[in-house]
């Protein structure tokens, strides 16, 4: 089951944890896939990790034409267009709301967000045609929940739950899926820095006990991402060990 | 028929899977061909990359017959 042999994935922001994770998940199933993000060394060690299936096209996905050129390239070495877009490049630029600057919301929307929706309506098209298409969000349980420091990241986590949805019904019938996985807290860099203490307080919030790993994402992607799962649109898989029973 | 009209009516043709016969001039792709909105969307944007023309969106709206697509083209390719 799930298997993606013959099928092209373009993975964004897969030089970081999750999206690494990802890449190899949709890899290992049979998937060619191909990798974008800002770091292209990461994304070539990735691609040579790999092995074959694997290319990589770097992209600003603040920048609209960098997001147009990323869309036209993914799909001239996908050969046959890209079936599958996992929309997964994020940032941060945490601050209280009444420090926060436009330009941090702005920056943080744009990645978050707007590449997103950019990327989709590019390949929607081919995926409109072929009558096959998969479209994979991953926000955050923040989104859901809120958080002090991140009013610009849960806003942007929380909207591509909603474009995700509308989007969902308007190809719903064109054999597209859209959907949304939104992890918890996963261990990463960011969790790693933290002392015993802050951990402890973290994992007293998580009943499962343990933060989350990639892989556990990883392995949501590739459900929404396969046949199988073909009767699942417009949905939001909360991947936080029982956090937030969402 | 000309090449254009000759062109519309087999775009048409191929995305909706309707008929050659029930593609005539006055056809509404809604009304009579069983299109939907995202039907005609598909149409315009595949009438563009057909004849290299753009579509805009208030042109595209005004757009809901065979004739109205067929004059549409041949207007702007002018």
């Amino acid at each position: 089951m799930f298997r993606l042999d013959g099928k092209s994935a373009l993975v964004t922001g897969a030089s970081g944890g999750i999206g690494n994770a990802i890449a190899k998940a949709l890899h290992a199933q049979g998937a060619e896939v191909i990798l974008s993000g800002t770091r292209e060394e990461a994304l070539q060690a990735l691609a040579g990790e790999l092995g074959e299936r694997a290319h990589v096209v770097t992209a600003n996905l603040g920048d609209a034409e960098s997001i147009a050129a990323l869309a036209k390239t993914a799909e001239e070495v996908a050969d046959g267009g890209i079936d599958i877009l996992i929309n997964n490049a994020g940032v941060t630029r945490d601050g209280l709301m009444m420090r926060m600057k436009d330009e941090d919301w702005e920056a943080v929307m744009n990645v978050n967000l707007t590449s997103g929706f950019r990327l989709s309506r590019a390949l929607m098209r081919g995926m409109m045609k072929r009558r096959w298409g998969r479209i994979v969000g991953i926000s955050s349980i923040v989104g859901a929940t809120g958080n002090p420091g991140q009013a610009n990241y849960a806003a942007s986590k929380a909207g591509m739950v909603g474009f995700t949805k509308s989007l969902a019904q308007e190809v719903a019938n064109r054999g597209i899926t859209a959907n949304v996985v939104a992890p918890g807290f996963i261990k990463t860099a960011m969790t790693d820095a933290l002392d015993d203490a802050q951990h402890e307080k973290l994992l007293a919030a998580v009943p499962a006990g343990r933060l989350g790993t990639p892989e556990d994402i990883a392995a949501s992607v590739v459900y929404l991402a396969s046949e199988e799962a073909a009767y699942v649109t417009g949905a939001t898989i909360h991947v936080n060990g029982g956090m937030a029973m969402l | 028929m000309s090449d254009v009209a000759a062109s519309v009516k087999k775009i048409v043709v191929e995305h909706l899977g309707v008929d050659e016969a029930k593609v005539v001039d006055s056809a509404s792709f809604i009304d009579d061909l069983g299109a939907d909105s995202l039907d005609t969307v598909e149409l315009v944007m595949a009438f563009e990359e057909e004849f290299g023309v753009e579509i805009p969106d208030d042109a595209a709206e005004k757009i809901l017959t065979v004739k109205d697509a067929i004059s549409f083209i041949e207007e702007s390719s002018k």
